[in-house]
């Protein structure tokens, strides 16, 4: 695993540092911190940059409250609950492209059955409603990912402790408020870290949704632009560079500020570890 | 009963919404090229045309051995490196073992794209651009964590006296492991399986970076490039037969393994 | 069968914490030993060694006057009931019994044969062909001694084989366990950390004690005579009352008012060199209602603060105007047995009444008590100085 990780990010910080373009391979050359420069100087990147943290927001809020409710349903619901549980599963299974190609037909104008909520006018073209569309498929995809793990969390709450809230005269909302939710604290931050480090990435359904057209490029996609499209290996090495750092950032914050507990931190316990 | 109708009711809104884009996808894939631009949900007219085209075009039945191939083969091994690790992660304690989980973890956070241009450079130099291998290597090495956590987690469920009482009741190590400790793993690693081929199946990013020709394309990226029959047919028909034809293995999976895929998933996020 | 010796065994872990020290024990064939103790006194740690689950770092262990440090649990030809019961999920109750069998390459007939013979003195006939999921406690109990039983081996070893049923099972089964041992006379080793089990069930009694053997001997003898001011408060449900004394003038002064002491007790006090300040032991039992007390003995009054209608008879707790007695050793058991935070800083006097008494709680209540049954501790060592033997 190392060597497939571990070196080529060494590889990519020092493919970073090189004017690197295989349009013109005989002007390689070590440039230092240049190409950091252009890119963070370079108004595309920080349209992106803003575009993906959009995204990842928006799209992850609403996922829980979403999965919230769903990882309720799921856990409460006597009848048919096979049913739900399996076909909640669905858009988690997926392929994302198969998923994107859906929602792209069913807002394209003549064809879909959603084109006409927005007026006959292409919903695709437009920025805000692009980024709709693309939070929305987002959405539909991952919340139920969302869902399990805030059930798996749920499942954790006793139900005496919630028998005990009532008994002690808590209404729903504080009992799901006072004893649920701090209960499921740990379950709910790593929903959360898992989802927001993963909508960061964000690629497929941008790609097939837009293609980054009317500046909805998300940061990988932008690198992907300069590295395959543009055959700009350096610049899109920096990109990746980036990309990882504010990655790392994100976990950093998490783990430390909001105290996640690192899912394997506890001594000898593997991944997966329950409670005992 | 009234409560009942009331969960009925989300009940029902919950599978709609997971089952509305699906439906949507299948009904254009069965709709004529007269009808397929006409914005109904439910087909006026059926066909299956658009299987047919498919189905003779190379194009998608090369990407489609490419895709079976090339997720059979990651998981096979990303499985098989994930049950070595698993058990010596829940049986052994070994220096550098904590490390090994943290690194296992990172990998499963990392983000992809950051791999693409280095992936991209190194496996140019080494001839595994656009290869089964080129695409093999990264997803085994983004699967495995996931393998790890699963099949640990089966393996800290294994009641390890079950281990000492094989030993105590006259069997080998080996006997204990094959007899006793397989089988109750062998739900594992149906579930590590299932989760490492929903993965490599739905990957596109790896997929459009490190190939260029149909020679190691899977069936998401060639859905990409689809065009049609022709460059004048729209590929709208073709498109969603395609998408349904590659949805179906994973609905399929998830019929038959709902509850393990559910213990799965969750099982690395529910600790202490 | 066999005999079961363990000359000086000694288990130390990599991380070179000691958890049994140099442990000597001679269990005679047929024989029925019990190893108790609070949890981490080393006693699992012990039988795990016996059944060759953990090595043994020093000492040596013979089994029918073989050495068998070295050999693999499979060559040890000894059975082991686990407190999981440890029966195989994937397996019917009869595969779980013949697994053995299998293993040993027993041929289908005799396997099935010894089979229905064990199941059927278990009552298992029925279950046969269910898998331990569809079973009860004490059924999966059941099928874990017979998969032991099954194969007729040198010896059983059971580690804490009751102590996931409920209290009514757990009786009940402790008498199967007894009846099986008689029948069978295979010789047995039992973990438990229950004293009551270890007295009722054991031929001869082990108590231990942070990888220490503090006592061995036949449960009567542990009780009427404990070794040690641990085995003392250990062994005994309600425990052993303890107070301080001071020895004047040939007498204990305790909060219980003076206790005479008699000319050959001060010798062997004298003797062993005892310093004036002891620790007072007294069972409840030495304890009665004055009013219906015969016999000598002394009286004293105390304050009753609760009373326990047993039927038979009352338990009936004093509280005493004396601060409790500040042991290591009293505080570890009380830790063990979860009543840690139980009781006051002041001490507490458990008396057993006969049944016709009528103290009433919150009374102050004369009480009788029986002095020629007092055990006098050192409270340095904790040593027992009135065992009649040293």
């Amino acid at each position: 695993m190392l060597a497939v990780t571990g070196w080529p990010i060494v590889y990519a910080v020092w493919l970073s540092l090189q004017r690197f373009d295989l349009k013109f391979p005989d002007e390689q050359k070590f440039v230092g911190l240049a190409n950091y420069a252009t890119v963070l100087t370079n108004s595309y990147w920080w349209t992106a940059f803003g575009v993906t943290m959009l995204i990842t927001v928006v799209s992850v809020a609403i996922e829980l409250v979403l999965g919230m409710a769903l990882a309720y349903v799921m856990h409460r619901t006597v009848v048919g609950r096979g049913l739900v549980r399996t076909s909640v599963l669905i858009p988690y299974g997926i392929v994302t492209v198969v998923a994107a190609f859906s929602w792209r037909y069913a807002w394209t104008p003549g064809t879909g059955y959603l084109a006409d909520l927005y007026g006959g006018a292409a919903p695709l073209t437009e920025r805000a409603s692009s980024l709709a569309i693309i939070i929305l498929a987002e959405v539909w995809k991952t919340t139920p990912f969302m869902a399990l793990l805030l059930m798996a969390g749920l499942v954790l709450v006793p139900d005496d402790l919630v028998k005990a809230a009532s008994v002690d005269g808590a209404n729903g909302w504080q009992r799901f408020t006072r004893v649920m939710l701090p209960v499921m604290r740990p379950a709910i931050l790593v929903a959360l870290l898992f989802r927001t480090l993963d909508a960061f990435r964000i690629f497929d359904n941008i790609y097939i949704l837009t293609r980054g057209a009317n500046e909805t490029s998300s940061v990988s996609i932008l690198a992907y632009n300069n590295l395959i499209k543009g055959l700009n290996v350096g610049i899109g090495s920096t990109m990746s560079v980036l990309i990882f750092l504010t990655v790392a950032a994100i976990a950093y914050v998490f783990v430390r500020v909001l105290g996640t507990s690192a899912p394997g931190e506890t001594s000898g316990a593997a991944p997966g570890g329950e409670r005992r | 009963m009234r409560t009942a109708w009331r969960w009925g009711f989300v009940n029902v809104l919950v599978v709609a919404y997971a089952l509305v884009p699906v439906l949507w996808i299948a009904s254009l894939s069965f709709k004529t090229p007269a009808t397929i631009n006409d914005g109904n949900f439910i087909p006026r007219a059926w066909t299956l045309d658009n299987y047919r085209g498919i189905f003779q075009t190379d194009q998608f039945i090369r990407a489609l051995v490419n895709s079976l191939g090339i997720a059979a083969i990651s998981t096979a091994i990303a499985v098989l490196l994930g049950l070595l690790a698993a058990y010596a992660i829940a049986r052994l304690s070994f220096p550098g073992k904590n490390l090994l989980v943290a690194i296992s973890l990172m990998i499963a956070m990392f983000p992809q794209v950051s791999l693409i241009s280095p992936l991209f450079q190194i496996e140019r130099a080494l001839g595994l651009f656009d290869t089964w291998w080129g695409l093999i290597l990264p997803y085994i090495t983004f699967s495995l964590p996931l393998a790890i956590q699963t099949l640990s987690a089966f393996f800290q469920q294994v009641p390890w006296e079950l281990e000492k009482a094989a030993v105590m009741d006259g069997a080998t190590q080996g006997q204990a492991f094959r007899k006793v400790i397989a089988p109750l793993a062998a739900p594992g690693v149906v579930t590590g399986a299932i989760l490492v081929f929903i993965f490599c199946w739905n990957d596109f990013l790896f997929a459009i970076s490190l190939t260029s020709t149909e020679r190691s394309r899977t069936v998401p990226v060639a859905l990409s490039f689809f065009t049609g029959e022709s460059q004048f047919e729209d590929p709208t028909g073709s498109i969603s037969a395609a998408a349904v034809v590659i949805t179906v293995p994973v609905i399929l999976f998830v019929l038959l393994f709902q509850r393990r895929i559910v213990s799965g998933l969750t099982s690395g996020a529910v600790k202490g | 069968m066999a005999d079961i010796v363990l000359d000086k065994v000694s288990k130390v872990f990599p991380d070179g914490t000691t958890a049994v020290r140099a442990v000597d024990l001679h269990i005679v064939d047929g024989e029925f030993v019990i190893l108790v103790g609070p949890s981490g006194c080393g006693k699992s740690t012990t039988l795990n060694m016996i059944a060759g689950l953990e090595d043994i770092s020093s000492g040596e262990l013979r089994i029918g006057g073989e050495r068998m440090n070295e050999r693999a649990p499979r060559d040890r030809d000894i059975a082991m009931v686990f407190q999981s019961y440890a029966l195989y999920p994937n397996m019917t109750v009869r595969d779980n019994i013949a697994f053995p069998l299998k293993l040993a390459k027993f041929n289908k007939e005799t396997i099935n044969s010894k089979v229905l013979e064990a199941a059927r003195s278990l009552e298992l006939t029925d279950l046969l062909d269910r898998r331990p999921a569809g079973l009860s406690g004490g059924q999966r109990q059941r099928v874990a001694m017979g998969r032991a039983i099954v194969r007729s081996p040198k010896a059983f070893l059971m580690d804490e084989p009751l102590s996931n049923l409920d209290a009514k099972l757990r009786v009940h089964m402790r008498t199967q366990v007894a009846r099986l041992q008689n029948r069978l006379g295979t010789t047995t080793v039992y973990v438990t950390h229950d004293q009551t089990e270890a007295m009722t069930l054991g031929d001869r009694v082990v108590v231990m004690r942070g990888g220490n053997v503090q006592q061995v001997g036949e449960p009567q003898v542990l009780y009427d005579h404990p070794a040690n001011l641990f085995v003392a408060g250990f062994i005994g449900s309600p425990s052993m009352n303890f107070i301080t004394a001071d020895i004047e003038d040939a007498r204990l002064r305790t909060a219980l008012g003076d206790i005479p002491l008699d000319v050959r007790l001060i010798a062997r006090l004298r003797h062993l060199d005892a310093p004036r300040r002891l620790i007072v032991g007294l069972r409840p039992e030495h304890f009665e209602d004055a009013a219906l007390a015969a016999g000598e003995g002394i009286v004293f009054e105390a304050q009753v603060d609760v009373v326990e209608s047993m039927g038979s008879d009352k338990y009936v707790y004093f509280t005493l105007e004396e601060p409790r007695v500040s042991s290591a050793v009293l505080d570890e058991i009380a830790v063990d047995s979860g009543a840690d935070s139980l009781g006051g800083p002041t001490a507490t006097l458990v008396t057993r009444f006969s049944a016709e008494s009528t103290v009433r709680e919150g009374e102050i209540r004369r009480v009788w008590c029986d002095p020629s049954k007092i055990h006098l501790f050192a409270p340095a060592t904790g040593r027992n100085l009135t065992l009649p033997w040293d």
